[in-house]
Order: C-alpha cells, then structure tokens, then sequence
C-alpha cells in the first residue's frame, strides 16, 4: 500500500508535464490544422524539424531564444510545403503528410552528418534559463513556473482556445473546416483561412520538437519518436477542442511517468502496455462514437471554387 | 416609364450544348414581391444565379436601381445589396446563430475578438424587429428547417440587403413553416424589401406575390398581375407547349385494365427520409401486368423514398409488399433479392447511382448482371461474352460512339442513359422502377428511350415511371397517380386527363 | 498520329508521373550542392552502382521485394476505396506470425511448412487489418486513423512478446526458423547476383503481382472491388455487396501487407527482430501511388524505390546517404501535386 502512495509523488507531476508538453503543442497544432479542413499527419516530422532547427540556430547563435526562434521557422517552412501542396493542388492530405514525415527524417540526417558529422547526435546547446522568481520557490509547482518553455505553453494552451473560440479568426478557421462552401459565399478566403491554419501547425508541433531538444541539450536522430501520432490521438480523443486535447496529452504523459515511477520503484509492468495506452484508447473512442461526427465535417477535403 | 429596383434584359447563357437562358427577361420593382414561376428546367435558378454573380451571362444587361451593373462575383451582388437563399442551405452546423449571421462581417472589440455581447445584440434586435423567432445561442446543428431557413433571411438582413432572392424556399417546409414564411416575406416586402420568389407552386404564387413572371425553356413567356390571373392562366404558360414527342402506344380502356391482373401490389406503405420526417405516408397503388403506372407529382414528395424502398434500398416503417402473388419482406429485402425476383431499375441520377462513369460501357452493361452463368463463373468474368453483348446493346440502343471500351464517362448524358437503360431492360425483368428516364437527355435520345420503355410495357412488363416532366408522364403511362406528401392522392386514366388537372392537384390544389 | 485513347492517357500519365521523378532530382540536387558535391557526379555514381553492376541489380531486385507487395497491399486497398495506411503494422504481425510458425514447427519439410509460413504471414497481416476493417464496416470509423493506431500497436504487442517471450539470449530477435522454411536465395541460380540476399521472395511477388492483376481485372470480385472503388452508390444501387465487399478487400490488403515480411524473414535474416520492416509500409504508399494502383507500374516503381534504397550505400562516401529519403519524399511530393494537372490535361484531351 505504501508503495502505491510513493507513486505520487512531485517527481511524479513533473514527469509527466515534461512529458506531455510535446503532445500539447503538437496536439494543439493538429487541432488547429484540422479544424481548417486540412488533415495534418506530418505532425511527427514537423516536430523533429522544430527540434532540429532550434538546435542548428542555437549552435551558431549560442542564444537559445534564437534557436527557438528558428525551430518554429523550420517548422512553419515545412507546414508551408504541407500546405502548397494540399491545398494548391489539391493533393492527398495523407500522403502528403506521409512524404513530410519521410522528408523530415531525410533533412534532419543529412543535415546532422554535413553539420555535426555525426549520423546520431548533434553537438551539446544550453538550454533556456529557468526564469528565478519568488514563485519558484514554491513547493510543487516551483519548477513548472520557472521553465519559460512550460509558461509558453501553458500561455499557447489558452491563447489557441481563446483564438479558436473567441476570435473573427476562429470564427472564420471553424467555418472553412466546417463548410468551406458556406464561409466562401460570405466572402471569406477559404485557401488563406486553410493555410494560416496549417502554418499555425507548424509552428505549434515544433515548438514540441524545440522543447525535446532543449530538455536533452542536443539533437538526437528520431528524436520525434512517435509522438506526433501520439499527438494527433490526443487530439481525436479531445474531440478536436483544444482544451480536451490539452487533457488527453497530460492523461497520455501521467500514464508514462506512471510507468516510469513504477519501473525505478523495481515493479515491473510491461512498457509496452503503457505505450499502447494512447492508441487503443483512441480506436476505442472512435469506434464508440459511431463514424467521424466528430470531426470537422470538410476535415481532409481539398476545397475547390465552383 | 416605371422606375424598377431590378432590370434583367436579353440574357443568354448557355451550357454546352444547353441553352438555359434564352434572351430572358424580368423586370421587379422595389418593395414587391415578384414571383418566378416555370417549370423544371426552365432556366429560373440559372437567372437568378446570374443575378447573384455566381454565372456570367453570354449576352444581356443587368440594371439595378436603374443603373446598369456587372456582377461578376456573389460579392458584388451583396455590395449591390442583393441576398440569395439557395435550395440547399449555406450554414456552418457547428456554429450558433449568432455566429452564421456575423461570419465574415463579425462585430469586433478590436478588429480580432469577436464581441459577442454586441453581436447576439444586434442579432436579437433584427430577429424582433422582422419577427424571425430564432435564439441567437441555438447551434444551427439543432434547428428545424424551418429555422434554418430564417436564419438564412436573417444573414442577407444583417448584410442590409435590400433584393432578396429565395430559390424554391417551400419546397422543404411544412404547411405551417410555410404560412410563417410568407408572414416574414409580407413582412420584409413592407419593410421596402424587393423579394424574388422562385418556385413552380402555383397557390403559393397566387396567395404571396404581386407579380409573376413565367419561365419556359429559357425564355421569359408571360408578365402577369397576380390578382388578375389564375392558376388556370398560369398553368398554361409555364407548361402549354405542344407535346414534342408523340409517343405511339395502344390505349387501354379502364374496362381493360380492370380486368388485367395486378402484379404488384403495395399497401400502406411508410417510408422515413433521410433526415427523418416522414416521406411516403400511408401510400398504396397497384400496378397490372403490361402496364405502365404514372407517378406525377413535385420533386421532394416521396417519390425518391418510394423507389428507393422498393429497390431494396431503402427500410420503411411500414407497409406490404407483394409482386407476383410472393409477399417481400420490405425490411429484409436487397437490391440483390429484388433483381433475382424480376425488378429492374432505372435510377433518376445515372451519375450517382446508375453507372460507374470510371467503368468502360461494356463493363457498365454488365453492372449488376457481372455473377450472371452467361458472364461469369467464380473465377472469371467471360470478356469475350461481355464484349459480345454490349457490342449488341450498342446496336440495339444505338449508343454513339459506338465503341464498348470507351469509359461512361466520354459519352454524352444521352448516350449514358441509353446503357442503363440498356442493361436494365435487357434483363428481361416482369417489373421495371423507371425513374426521370429522359431528365438532361438530348432530343433524339428522349424518343428513342420512350419507345423502348413502350416496348417493354407490350412485352407484359409492370411500369413504375416517375418524371417530373408531365408531358413525359401523360404520354408514356397507362394510368397516373398524383403524388402529394407522400401520399397517391388521386388516380387518373392518363388518356382522361391533362397537365393542367395533374398540375392542380400536384400543387396541393383540391382533388 | 493517331493513336488509341487509351494509350494516350497511358502516354501522358507516364510522362507526367515520370516528369515529376525528374523534378524531384533536379530540386534534390539542390542538397547537394549545399553539401559541397557535385550532383552529376552523384546521380552517375548513384546510376553505375545500381544498374551497370549485377550486385547492385541484385540488391535493387532485394530492396523492391517487400516494396512490391506492399504496395500491392495499399493498391488493391486503393481500388476499393481503402486508405490502409496499417500496412507497416500487418507487416509487423505477419511477420512475427510467420517466424513464429517457421521456428515452432521445426519437424516439418519444406514442402509443408513453406506453405504454412506464407500461410501465417497472410494470416497475421490480414488479423491486424480486421479490427479497422470491422470497426469501419459495422461503425464507419475512418481507416486512416484507426490503422495509423494498429501501427503502433503491432510495434509495442511484438516487442513485448520479443522482450519478454521470444528472444534468443543475449540477442534482441527470435531464434531462426526452420531452415526447411528458408526461400533460397537468387545467386543459388544467378551467379552473379553473389553476395546479395535477394531471394525467391521476388519471385513470389511477381506472381502475386500476376495474380492481383488477374484477380483484379478478371474476376467478378475484382470487379465488384472497383465498382465499389470508383462509384459505392451504384455498386449498391447495382445489387453488390458493398460493406461485405470493403471488409473481404480490406482483409487480402492486410493479408498481402503481411506477406511483405517473407522477404526478411524467410529469404534475408531467417528471424524476427524489431524495426524488420523499416518504413516498407509506408513507402509502399509512394510505391503505390507512383505505380498508379497498377501491378505492373507497382513493380516498376517498387524497383525505383529499391534502387534508391540501395543508392544510400552507393553515393555515401560523396554525400550524406540520407539525400535519398529527401528524394524519396521529393519525389511523393511532385507526384501527387501532379495529379491535378494530369487530370485537367486528360480531361482536354478527351473532350
């Protein structure tokens, strides 16, 4: 029974924040893209851009701010090459998110071994600086406080909710994904409506790849590990709300530091039963709630002006 | 000269090889309501699309307010303050009222966050003040037809349109919706709101509107007064062309088909739509041997549901089915058992549900057929056979080009008819579903597949025919049931009877 | 010149699809060039060590096995309407099945246990594709997601079983199969294929690619699949089947997908090990895509996609091996962008 106690501990709670904050950004990214319409499964490649790239503009600028920076460039001029071609040529979503990923694996290695001469590991960068505030020294939620990584997203959370529900813009996202026909008889833009929507994507997914960098000083190859599917579950199993995904990553980040803790505490529960957690739960929600009603109605569907 | 709020003169436009607009005209002046009657395919909807910058015309000029325009988009009609409510309506489900109305033209605090407390204000005073009763709050997800269709009239409000253009806007509402409707069209024509009503209900025309223009085949055939016309009046212009196409057929006396057997018999049948409210109600009709049974009636009152039910396509909630003297299982019933017992069918959208466009023309003479011991065993399909065989139809049906490996969907609308037509009278089946069987078919084909359809009918054939040209109705059937809300509500010796008695009677009129 | 239609749409469908592989190289050669190489001198070295040497034919040949059949998997998917983008997954099981089968029954012959391995490959392939197949047919749950999902579980279910079951000690795979269920390796009859491990498993894709295309185009299932595939309202308006129809289709798509594994484990490696199948399923989608859902343009394209897979080797030593993956999704970008245009040009040339 003690054992079972121990389990809680702060240790706990920072595991599984630290975790969880790739797939919240990235399942904010994904939850953004798709209420657009556009159906981004490159998520897992955007995020090893961002942490790529954040790495590269980290290394020749020393400035880790700087490195973000360019980690979000990265990943909004691949979302860009998402975008062009799904929605200029009206190509498969899929496919093209298929191809984003196989080109992120490509570009990371090859630029990995041109710049780093390595083909596993960038060289070492420095973090971001906890901020050191009074808040920082309180117990619990001290150290969650003074990461500004985990304030950013904390931040994006309610600003992409406040931006979906609150905004013109929102407004105009949720009409395009909904009945892009509709929203255009208004007079709305529905190819830059899509478009913001995927660069936003981008962005948010390799915000998640900077945070992986950063919390391991380097770049590793594959970094990504799958998280952006992870991402992209959170966020069906979120119904596509922001908030809802938020939830459903932290729910998938505590049942792998529940593992975690478990395994340091020498009990020993198969890893890969945690790791199926997201993905059986996703197919199981998706089964209960008959067909895709969920989701946007026009979610994957190239638009095309009469 | 009158001043008119709107000015349509000489416009042409043409499809292809389809001329829906005809050198049309209309003239409306400010604050009446003017009615735009014609039948389907006249070219109405093709007219105020072209008044709502969604077609460009070939030749003709637009006036508004007296002032010669170029539409070119729907956003030059709303800076022109013309709204359109289109028959399917353009609403994001997702999204509250509130938000419908604004999207796109949304009240902001500051340019980005939407005001919610001054929209659903705004909103609110517009629904009063034209009586729109709808909540603000509500998610369109959760609103009746009806609803929808006022919150589309209070979009074009919000965007102060001052012409408002409602293309067949009854055609899906209730008796009572539809009272209230014309309570807002009265409304909104007081307010010095010009409306255009499309529609071929000619009670509804009489009740609302002051003026009327009639459409036939693209051409603007008729100005009237509305309080100085009748149905009678109206009826004639929108449908009085001579008959094109005489079909030649024996006429059966009523003693005659009395005394033929009935081969397919169905009672009290009940079929749900698609979104669930009822669309055949309580229905019965029969049909003899060697017959062919007429449905006459306004697209959207059953008809579809109707064949669809029968085709195995569709489970109703109630009803008897028996054909041949054998009882159907409505609910348990398949395409599949239905074909093995003798039905054809001739579907009324060949596109969706008649062919595989992506199909050469001898696969598609086969769709259906493809398990049958003359094309195939387990294991393979015989293309030599199939190949045999359309190359025949093609022949028969005169099918041009006549080339079987040319994919369904290089052939004309015409041509593509005939190879559903083809296959599925070359079934040899007792009983045949025919439905809008000449519906964007060119001239010659129109005749040629009339004739065939005579034939099968000599040949002993039951005929369930349904078309929502008259002309092809009156011409083609042996008897002719009136379709009205789901319900036969009367039967008519097609020799006995014309267009204008049909009409009446289609339109709801008295019976 | 007049040709017959069809083989003008062949004509200009290859020429488009085959414009955009060389789009792809030209952009690609932009990395090149940004790594301090000459691409020319590249592509040469890429073009001599694959097609002007037996060995890399061979290795090219080995690489495009898995590809073929995988592809073939996603294609006849494709044809009924499927998105299975579950094949990395039904490879994974049909692979962990049929090693399980090759080195459980060890007393058998190979005429037998050939036969059951294939068997057990198709089997578990077409197992890991039924739970979408059901979920899709009874609840209309979209394949893509829920087979994207499948993948990930088939990766955690065989490494436990690897982790915990089924390794060889001190090693992180099973141990070998039955050589009785070995398929032999083509330098058995091509002395100059030497050296590579390219195996009879191309033979059996070629046959398969034989059998998809006769069973396709030939067969009344095959042709209720692209009834289905093409128009699903008239199929069912046309008595077909059509939720019977996606399930049977769904479940051979699994069961080829799982047949893509024999290659490593009964040709190459003899055992399971994790990661096996690297990525074949998914690139099978570019196969398949590239091939035009065609049997044969899928043996074509598999072969381009396996010669690049080779190149990395080739061309390491001048650039960065990984330039191919970027022409891989290069080319699967220019590819499908394309389409658009192929369809406005051959809807020109039809009218």
């Amino acid at each position: 029974m003690d054992d079972f106690f121990k389990i809680f501990s702060l240790s706990l709670l920072s595991q599984t924040i630290r975790i969880s904050i790739p797939y919240i950004l990235a399942a904010l990214g994904a939850t953004v893209s798709e209420l657009g319409g556009v159906v981004n499964i490159g998520l897992e490649g955007l995020i090893l851009i961002g942490a790529f790239f954040s790495v590269i503009g980290n290394y020749y600028t020393n400035n880790p701010w700087l490195g973000l920076l360019f980690g979000v460039f990265g990943g909004v001029v691949f979302a860009w090459l998402h975008a062009y071609v799904s929605i200029k040529f009206r190509a498969n979503q899929i496919i093209s998110g298929i191809a984003l990923n196989i080109m992120a694996v490509g570009v990371t290695k090859f630029f990995l071994k041109f710049i780093f001469h390595s083909s596993s590991n960038s060289s070492r960068i420095s973090g971001i600086t906890p901020i050191n505030t009074p808040l920082s020294k309180i117990p619990l939620i001290g150290d969650i406080v003074s990461s500004p990584l985990i304030i950013i997203t904390i931040v994006l959370i309610f600003a992409v909710y406040y931006t979906v529900y609150k905004t013109s813009f929102g407004l105009r996202l949720r009409s395009v994904g909904e009945n892009p026909e509709a929203a255009d008889t208004l007079g709305i833009n529905v190819y830059k409506i899509r478009y913001i929507g995927v660069l936003v994507s981008g962005a948010l997914a390799a915000l998640g790849g900077v945070w992986l960098a950063y919390d391991q000083h380097q770049f590793t190859d594959g970094m990504s590990g799958g998280r952006g599917y992870i991402a992209l579950a959170a966020m069906i199993f979120g119904k596509w709300d922001p908030l809802l995904a938020t939830i459903a990553s932290l729910l998938f980040g505590f049942a792998e530091a529940i593992q975690i803790q478990l395994q340091t505490m020498g009990i020993n529960i198969p890893v890969q039963f945690i790791q199926m957690i997201p993905y059986a739960l996703t197919i199981i929600v998706l089964a209960l709630s008959l067909s895709k009603s969920q989701s946007p109605s026009a979610d994957g569907i190239p638009y095309e002006k009469e | 000269m009158e001043n008119f709020e709107i000015e349509l003169k000489g416009i042409t436009k043409r499809f292809g090889q389809l001329l829906a607009n005809d050198n049309a005209e209309l003239f409306v002046k400010k604050g009446e309501i003017h009615a735009l009657v014609g039948e389907n395919g006249a070219g109405k909807t093709t007219l105020m699309k072209i008044l709502y910058g969604l077609y460009t015309p070939d030749s003709g000029t637009i006036k508004i307010r007296g002032k010669e325009v170029k539409i070119h988009s729907s956003k030059d009609a709303i800076d022109l303050k013309i709204g359109m409510v289109h028959q399917h309506f353009m609403l994001v489900k997702t999204l509250t009222v509130s938000e419908n109305v604004v999207l796109g033209k949304e009240i902001t605090k500051n340019g980005f966050i939407v005001d919610y407390e001054r929209t659903n204000a705004e909103v609110k005073k517009l629904v009063e003040k034209f009586n729109l009763s709808l909540d603000p709050f509500a998610k369109v997800s959760t609103l009746g037809v009806g609803e929808q269709q006022r919150l589309e009239i209070l979009k074009l409000l919000y965007r102060d349109a001052e012409i408002l253009i409602f293309d067949e806007p009854t055609a899906v509402l209730t008796p009572q919706e539809t009272k209230y409707f014309f309570d807002i069209m009265k409304k909104l024509s007081s307010d010095g709101k010009t409306i255009i009503l499309i529609t071929h209900k000619l009670k509804e025309v009489l009740e609302i509107s002051n003026n009327i223009t009639v459409m036939r085949q693209g051409k603007t055939v008729g100005r009237l007064e509305t309080s100085k016309t009748d149905e009678a009046e109206i009826a004639k212009l929108m449908v009085g062309r001579p008959v094109l196409f005489k079909v030649s057929k024996t006429v059966k006396t009523e003693d005659e088909i009395n005394k033929t057997e009935t081969v397919v018999l169905i009672k009290n049948l009940s079929v749900l739509s698609s979104k669930g409210h009822t669309a055949v109600n309580n229905l019965s009709l029969d049909i003899k041997k060697g017959e062919i049974f007429g449905i006459a009636g306004v697209e959207g009152n059953g008809q579809s549901e109707l064949i669809e039910t029968i085709a195995g396509l569709r489970k109703p909630v109630s009803g008897q089915f028996k054909i041949f003297g054998k009882d159907i299982d409505f609910k348990r019933t398949t395409p599949k058992k239905m074909f093995d017992i003798g039905l054809a069918h001739i579907p009324e959208d060949r596109h969706k549900d008649g062919l595989v466009l992506d199909f050469t023309v001898s696969e598609n003479m086969i769709l259906g057929r493809h398990r049958e011991k003359v094309f195939s065993n387990s294991f393979n399909i015989n293309f030599k056979r199939v190949e045999e065989f359309a190359s025949k139809m093609i022949n028969d049906y005169l099918i041009y080009p006549p080339k079987s490996s040319l994919k369904a969907r290089m052939l004309s609308g015409g041509n593509q008819q005939k190879i559903v037509v083809a296959r599925e009278l070359s079934k040899k089946p007792r009983f045949i579903l025919i439905s809008q069987p000449t519906r964007g078919v060119d001239v010659g084909a129109i005749e040629f597949i009339h004739k065939k359809i005579i034939e099968a009918r000599d040949s002993g054939c039951a005929i369930l025919l349904i078309s929502a040209d008259l002309s092809e109705i009156l011409s083609l059937s042996d008897r002719i049931g009136v379709i009205y809300r789901g319900e036969v509500k009367k039967i008519f010796l097609a020799d006995r009877t014309n267009e204008d008695e049909l009409g009446l009677i289609m339109m709801g009129g008295a019976s | 010149m007049k040709l017959p239609l069809w083989l003008k749409e062949f004509f200009i469908q290859v020429s488009i699809t085959l414009l955009s592989i060389l789009i792809s190289f030209i952009v690609g050669a932009v990395f090149i060039v940004i790594a301090g190489a000459n691409p020319i001198e590249v592509y040469l070295k890429l073009f001599e060590g694959i097609f002007l040497n037996p060995y890399g034919l061979a290795q090219m040949i080995f690489k495009a096995t898995p590809l073929i059949i995988a592809g073939l998997s996603i294609a006849l998917g494709f044809r009924a309407g499927l998105f299975n983008i579950g094949s990395e997954g039904q490879i994974i099981v049909g692979g962990f099945l049929c090693a399980y089968v090759g080195f459980t029954f060890t007393n058998l012959n190979s005429f037998v246990l050939i036969p059951l391995c294939l068997i057990a490959a198709f089997v578990g392939g077409a197992i890991w594709a039924g739970i979408p197949a059901i979920l899709r047919v009874k609840t209309g749950a979209h394949e893509v997601i829920t087979t994207i999902m499948m993948n990930f579980i088939a990766m955690a279910l065989t490494n436990y079983f690897i982790t915990y079951h089924f390794h060889l000690p001190e090693t992180v795979h099973t141990q070998s199969i039955s050589s009785s269920a070995f398929l032999g390796r083509l330098d058995h009859f091509i002395t100059a294929f030497k050296g590579s491990p390219a195996n009879m498993s191309f033979v059996i894709a070629i046959l398969l690619c034989v059998i998809c295309w006769w069973v396709i185009s030939k067969t009344p299932y095959g042709y209720e699949t692209r009834a289905v595939g093409f128009n699903p309202n008239a199929a069912k308006t046309a008595g077909i089947n059509i939720n019977r129809n996606l399930f049977t289709t769904f479940l051979i798509s699994g069961g080829l997908s799982g047949l893509a594994s024999i290659n490593f484990i009964m040709g190459y490696k003899h055992y399971f090990e994790e990661g096996f199948s690297q990525g074949v399923g998914f690139m099978a989608i570019a196969v398949a895509l590239v091939g035009q859902n065609n049997p044969f343009g899928i043996i074509f394209s598999a072969l381009l996609f396996g010669a690049l897979s080779h190149g990395t080797l080739v061309i390491n030593a001048l650039v960065p091996k990984d330039i191919i993956q970027i022409l891989e999704a290069l080319v699967i970008f220019f590819v499908i962008s394309s389409n658009i245009f192929a369809k406005k040009y051959l809807s020109r040339i039809r009218d």
